[in-house]
C-alpha cells in the first residue's frame, strides 16, 4: 500500500461564532495523482485547500481535522507545524495557482525575477542558475521565446500568458503537489484548454500530484483521476473519476450532471428557416476607435467590429458567441443605440410586424424614448447591475418612473407581477438587493428590464457569473419568458454549450468579424470553420472517454493569418461570409 | 459516510433539491445601507467614544452660557492671571460638597508678576443655578441664569484667568461655539462646491473635466497660508465679529473645495462603470436623474467620511488665522483668538494655563480623525 503524499482527515473550519463552512472533509491525494475538488461557489472548496498551505482568512477557525503530508519517507501534520517549516514547505514542496491571473503576478517586479524568487528562497541558487532554470520552465510551459518573457512585466501579457507565467512559477521548484484554485475560470474556452493540457503534460512529466479546484464537471472529467464533489462544506460524494462521472451516486451530483451544459450530438442539420420578419437588422456594421497613444506619437485605431451583419427574426434567439475581445459587446452596445456605427453601417429595429421601421443610428430623441421603452438589456454580474441602495421595489418601478406610465399602484402592481414572472415571491419588493443570492438577483434584473413590456431583449452574457446549476434555472428561465410573451433575444456569450440550448441562429465571432453563422444544430453537424471547430473542440465535456483534442483547438485559435488556406487572412482583409449550404455562412476563400 | 463496491464514499444525510427561490440568502443583509454601516461602525470604539465625544460637545454649544459660570468678557479685575483653582469636597475630613478656597492676589513687585494665597481655612461652597451675568441661551433667548457660580467674595477659575482677568474656562466654552461652527459652515461650503464640480467633472468628462481639473491644480498650487493671509485681510476691519466669522468660514471652504472636487470626480468614475448605472442608462434616465438617484446615494457615505476628516483641518486653520491675528478679532472669542494671548513665551512661562484652549483643539482635531477612520472603515458593508 503506498503511503498517501496528503491525507486530510475530518478537516473543519469555522468563521467567528457561525457554523461552520467546512465540515469533516476527508480525502487523500495519492502520489503523481490528480485530485479534483468540485462544488459550487460557497461549497467551501477554495477554503479547504486554502487550509493546506495553512492560508485562510485571519478570522478564520480550524476546529477540527489533521492534514498529513508525506514526502521523502517523512510524516507530517500541516496545520500544526510551525511558521518556519510551512514556509519552507510553500513553494517549495507545495505550490499553488490561483484564480486570477490578472491579480496574482505583481505589477512591479519582471516575470523572470517573480518566478526565480522561489528558487533563491528555498535552493540558494547562484542568479545565473537560476535565471537558467526559469528559462528551461519558461520554454516548459510553451512560451516561445523565454529570454524576452524573463525581461516582461505581467501586464504585457494576455491572461492566458499570465496563467502560464503562474504555472512556472509554481513548477520552477519541481513542487511534489500542485494545487490549482480554478485556473481556467478567468480564461476563454479555447485558452482554457491549451491551460488545462499543459498542466496535465508537466504532471506526466514530473510526477507531482495535483489538486484542481473547479466548478466544471467538464473539467473534471479531463483532468482528475480522483473527484471530491462538496457541497455546503460538506463531502457528498468521492472515488474514482469514471465511477462518479459515469454513474454519479449522489443525488446532488446528479443535480450537477444534469445541470452541465454540452454541446449536443447532432444527427443533422437543421433546414433553413426564411421569414422576412426581421426585428432587428444590422447591415454593415463597423466600429473603430481611436486611441491616444500618449505622447506625440500618432493615435491607434482599434477594430472592435468589422462588417458585421445581423439579422434578428421576430420571437428567435440570435446568439453571437466569441472570446472576450471579440467585438461580442460592441455589437450589442450598437445594436441598443449606446453606441453609434462608423459611417455606413445600419440598424434596422422593427417593434411589431407591421410597424414603420425605425434607424437605431440615427434616432430623433422622441424615438429613442420609444425605443427605450421597447427595447432592454440584461446584464452580465448580477452583483453590480442592481443598486445596493435602492429596495427592490424601487429598482422594478425605476424604469416605469422614468417613462412615466402608470401610478404608484399600478407601477408597484406590475413590480409585483413581474417577480411573480420570474419565478420570485412578491414579498421581496420591500427587501434590498444585497440579501440575495447571485441567481436570485439575475431573476430580480431580468424582472428589471421586462416591467416596460419591451419586444426585444439584450442579454450580456447573462449566466456567465453564476453556477452551473443557477445557469441552468435562469436559461429556463428565459425560454420561458420568450415563448410566454413573444421576444426576441440578442444573445451575446462566450460559450458554445450555453447558446447550443437556447439559440435559433448562432453567429461565431473572431476578432471583430463573424467566421461562421448557421442555426446551432447546422453548426455542430457541420463545423467549417477552423475557428468553430476549435471552439467546438475546446468546450470541456463532463465525460471521461471524450478528452479534448488539443490539436483541432491549437489549430483554431491560432492567430488568422494561421488557419489553412481557405480560411487565411491578415489584419481586418478578411474574405466575404460566403453561404455554403443554405442558411450556413463561413467567411473562406471559395 | 458510506463505501459503496467500488470503492467511492457517498454522503448518507438525507438530501433533497428543494429550494425556496424566495428565501433570503443573507437576511443580515436587508436593511439600508445606513444600518449596516451603523452594525459595522458600532465595532469601532476609538470612533464610537469620539463621536460621542464630538456628539456631546456640540450638544453644549447653544446652553454653553449655562455651563459657563462666567460670561466671556467679564472681567475680575483683582484677579489677573489667577491661577487654576480645585474645586473640592471634603474639608478637614468632612463632607461639605462641592466649594472652592477665596484667594487674594498680591503684586510681587520684585518679579513683576501677580502672586496668589490661598486660604485654606475657609471653604465657602459654590452655588447652583444662581445669577449671573446676562447671556442668550440657543443665541437667543435672554437668561441669566448659570449652572454653578462662585460664592460671594470668593472666585472660580477652573482653569485660571488671563491677563484682563477673564474665567478661562468659561471662554473655552463660548469659543468653542465658533470654534466648532466654523467647520461645519466651512465644510458645507466646501462640500457645494465640491459636489458640484466633481460631479461634473465625472459625468461629462472630456473637456469639461480638463477645465476642473486644471482649476483645481492651479488653486492646489496656491501657498496656502499667504493666501489666507491675503484673503483675510481684504476683510474690512470695521465689520462686526459675525460677519468676520461668516467670511472666515467660506474662505477656508474655497480654499478646502478642490479636495473633495477631487474624491468625487473619482468615485464618480468608478461608480459609472458599475451595470446599474449603465443599466439606468439605457433605460432613458437623464444625466440628473443617474447621478441624483444612483451616485449620489452611493457615494455619500465617503463624502461624509471625508468630510469628517477635512473638518479638523477647517478647526486648525481657524485657529492658525486667529493665532496670527487675521482671523476673528476681539470681542469675539474663538480658540485661536485666545490663543493669540499666548503669544508671548514669556507668557506661557509664566502662566502656562493661558495656553489651556490647545488641549480642546487637539482633543477636537483627533476625535474628528478617530470618527472619520471609524465612518471609513464601516462604509463598504457589502464586503465582509
Amino acid at each position: 500500500m503506498v503511503t498517501p503524499l496528503l491525507d486530510v482527515r475530518d478537516l473543519s473550519i469555522g468563521f467567528g461564532s457561525a457554523d461552520a463552512v467546512v465540515r469533516d472533509v476527508s480525502f487523500q491525494v495519492m502520489p503523481g495523482e490528480t485530485l479534483a475538488l468540485v462544488g459550487e461557489s460557497g461549497s467551501g472548496k477554495t477554503i479547504t485547500c486554502r487550509s493546506v498551505l495553512r492560508i485562510l482568512p485571519q478570522a478564520a477557525q480550524i476546529r477540527s481535522g489533521v492534514i498529513n503530508y508525506s514526502a521523502g519517507g517523512k510524516t507530517c501534520n500541516l496545520l500544526t507545524e510551525s511558521r518556519r517549516t510551512m514556509r519552507s514547505i510553500r513553494g517549495n514542496q507545495i505550490s499553488m495557482i490561483f484564480q486570477e491571473p490578472m491579480r496574482s503576478l505583481s505589477p512591479l517586479h519582471r516575470l523572470g525575477d517573480q518566478v526565480g524568487e522561489v528558487l533563491r528562497l528555498h535552493r540558494d541558487m547562484r542568479p545565473g542558475e537560476a535565471k537558467k532554470t526559469v528559462l528551461d520552465t519558461f520554454e516548459r510551459v510553451g512560451f516561445p521565446d523565454p529570454t524576452r518573457v524573463w525581461r516582461s512585466y505581467p501586464f504585457e501579457m494576455s491572461g492566458g500568458m499570465r496563467q502560464r507565467a503562474m504555472i512556472a512559477m509554481a513548477m520552477v521548484a519541481k513542487p511534489e503537489l500542485l494545487i490549482a484554485d480554478e485556473p481556467t475560470t478567468a480564461l476563454d474556452v479555447t485558452t482554457q484548454a491549451q491551460v488545462l493540457g499543459l498542466i496535465k503534460e508537466l504532471q506526466q512529466e514530473t510526477g507531482m500530484a495535483v489538486i484542481l479546484v473547479t466548478h466544471d464537471l467538464g473539467v473534471v472529467a479531463n483532468m482528475a483521476e480522483t473527484v471530491v464533489v462538496m457541497n455546503k462544506g460538506r463531502v457528498m460524494e468521492r472515488g474514482p473519476a469514471p465511477a462518479v462521472l459515469g454513474s454519479p451516486a449522489h443525488g446532488y451530483t446528479k443535480k450537477l450532471f444534469a445541470a452541465a451544459p454540452m454541446i449536443p450530438e447532432v444527427a443533422a442539420p437543421a433546414r433553413a428557416e426564411t421569414s422576412d420578419d426581421l426585428i432587428l437588422d444590422l447591415r454593415n456594421v463597423s466600429k473603430t476607435y481611436t486611441m491616444r497613444a500618449g505622447g506625440w506619437r500618432k493615435p491607434v485605431t482599434i477594430t472592435a467590429c468589422h462588417e458585421v451583419n445581423l439579422s434578428l427574426q421576430r420571437g428567435k434567439t440570435l446568439a453571437v458567441v466569441g472570446e472576450s475581445g471579440s467585438g461580442k459587446t460592441t455589437c450589442a452596445r450598437i445594436a441598443l443605440g449606446a453606441e453609434l456605427p462608423d459611417p455606413g453601417g445600419e440598424v434596422l429595429f422593427r417593434p411589431t410586424k407591421d410597424a414603420d421601421q425605425v434607424k437605431i443610428n440615427a434616432m430623433s430623441q422622441l424615438e429613442r424614448i420609444h425605443f427605450q421603452r421597447q427595447a432592454q438589456m440584461v446584464f452580465q454580474d448580477p452583483y453590480s447591475s442592481l443598486s445596493p441602495r435602492m429596495r427592490v421595489q424601487q429598482a422594478l418601478t425605476e424604469p416605469m418612473e422614468i417613462h412615466q406610465l402608470g401610478t404608484r399602484a399600478e407601477r408597484r402592481e406590475k413590480a409585483a407581477e413581474m417577480l411573480r414572472w420570474v419565478g420570485l415571491d412578491a414579498s421581496m419588493l420591500s427587501r434590498y438587493p444585497h440579501a440575495f443570492s447571485g441567481g436570485q438577483r439575475q431573476r430580480l434584473s431580468i424582472a428589471r428590464a421586462l416591467t416596460l413590456d419591451p419586444v426585444l431583449l439584450v442579454c450580456d452574457e447573462p449566466t456567465s457569473a453564476l453556477d452551473v446549476s443557477v445557469q441552468e434555472q435562469i436559461l429556463c428561465l428565459l425560454e420561458d419568458i420568450r415563448d410566454r410573451v413573444g421576444l426576441s433575444y440578442l444573445f451575446i456569450s462566450h460559450d458554445l454549450a450555453v447558446v447550443a440550448r437556447i439559440a435559433d441562429e448562432v453567429a461565431v465571432m473572431r476578432q471583430g468579424v463573424i467566421v461562421e453563422q448557421a442555426p446551432p444544430d447546422t453548426l455542430f453537424y457541420n463545423p467549417r470553420h477552423p475557428y468553430t471547430c476549435a471552439l467546438i473542440a475546446a468546450q470541456p465535456e463532463p465525460d471521461v472517454n471524450r478528452p479534448i483534442d488539443l490539436g483541432l483547438v491549437s489549430q483554431g485559435a491560432g492567430k488568422p493569418s494561421s488557419w489553412p488556406e481557405a480560411f487565411r487572412f491578415e489584419g481586418v482583409a478578411a474574405p466575404a461570409l460566403t453561404e455554403l449550404e443554405p442558411g450556413h455562412k463561413v467567411r473562406c476563400h471559395v | 459516510m458510506k463505501k459503496l463496491p467500488d470503492g467511492r464514499y457517498v454522503d448518507e444525510a438525507p438530501w433533497s433539491d428543494d429550494q425556496d427561490l424566495s428565501a433570503l440568502e443573507r437576511s443580515d443583509m436587508d436593511a439600508p445601507n445606513w444600518v449596516l454601516v451603523w452594525r459595522k461602525f458600532k465595532r469601532h470604539r476609538l470612533g464610537l467614544i469620539s463621536g460621542i465625544f464630538l456628539l456631546l460637545s456640540y450638544l453644549m454649544l447653544p446652553i454653553a452660557g449655562f455651563i459657563a459660570p462666567y460670561t466671556p468678557n467679564e472681567r475680575s479685575a483683582e484677579y489677573l492671571y489667577a491661577p487654576p483653582q480645585s474645586i473640592n469636597f471634603w474639608h478637614e475630613g468632612d463632607f461639605i460638597g462641592p466649594y472652592v478656597y477665596p484667594t487674594t492676589a498680591t503684586a510681587d513687585l520684585v518679579n513683576y508678576r501677580w502672586t496668589y494665597e490661598t486660604d485654606t481655612t475657609r471653604p465657602m461652597p459654590l452655588q447652583f443655578f444662581c445669577e449671573g451675568d446676562r447671556y442668550n441661551l440657543f443665541g437667543f433667548i435672554p437668561s441669566d441664569t448659570h449652572l454653578f457660580c462662585a460664592p460671594e467674595g470668593a472666585t472660580v477659575f477652573l482653569w485660571g484667568s488671563d491677563r484682563l482677568g477673564r474665567d478661562v474656562f468659561s471662554r473655552i466654552l463660548y469659543g468653542a461655539q465658533l470654534s466648532l461652527t466654523v467647520g461645519l459652515i466651512g465644510i458645507t461650503v466646501s462640500f457645494a462646491l465640491g459636489i458640484f464640480f466633481g460631479s461634473i467633472a465625472g459625468y461629462f468628462g472630456g473637456k469639461t473635466d480638463w477645465i476642473i481639473n486644471r482649476a483645481i491644480e492651479i488653486l492646489r498650487s496656491l501657498p496656502e497660508l499667504p493666501l489666507w493671509l491675503a484673503l483675510s485681510a481684504a476683510v474690512p476691519s470695521n465689520w462686526g465679529p459675525v460677519a468676520v466669522f461668516f467670511i472666515i468660514s467660506i474662505i477656508l471652504g474655497i480654499l478646502d473645495w478642490p479636495g473633495l472636487a477631487r474624491a468625487v470626480r473619482s468615485k464618480f468614475l468608478s461608480l459609472r462603470e458599475e451595470e446599474y448605472v449603465r443599466a439606468a442608462e439605457m433605460m432613458g434616465a437623464k444625466p440628473g436623474r443617474v447621478i441624483r438617484r444612483h451616485l449620489l446615494p452611493n457615494f455619500m457615505s465617503h463624502l461624509i467620511a471625508s468630510a469628517t476628516l477635512s473638518i479638523p483641518a477647517m478647526i486648525l486653520g481657524e485657529t492658525a488665522l486667529s493665532f496670527l491675528g487675521l482671523g476673528l478679532r476681539a470681542p469675539a472669542v474663538s480658540w485661536g483668538v485666545m490663543l493669540n494671548d499666548a503669544q508671548n513665551l514669556a507668557s506661557i512661562e509664566i502662566y502656562p494655563w493661558t495656553a489651556i484652549p490647545m488641549l480642546p483643539i487637539i482633543f477636537v482635531v483627533l476625535a474628528f480623525n478617530f470618527l472619520g477612520d471609524g465612518l471609513r472603515a464601516s462604509l463598504d458593508p457589502y464586503k465582509s
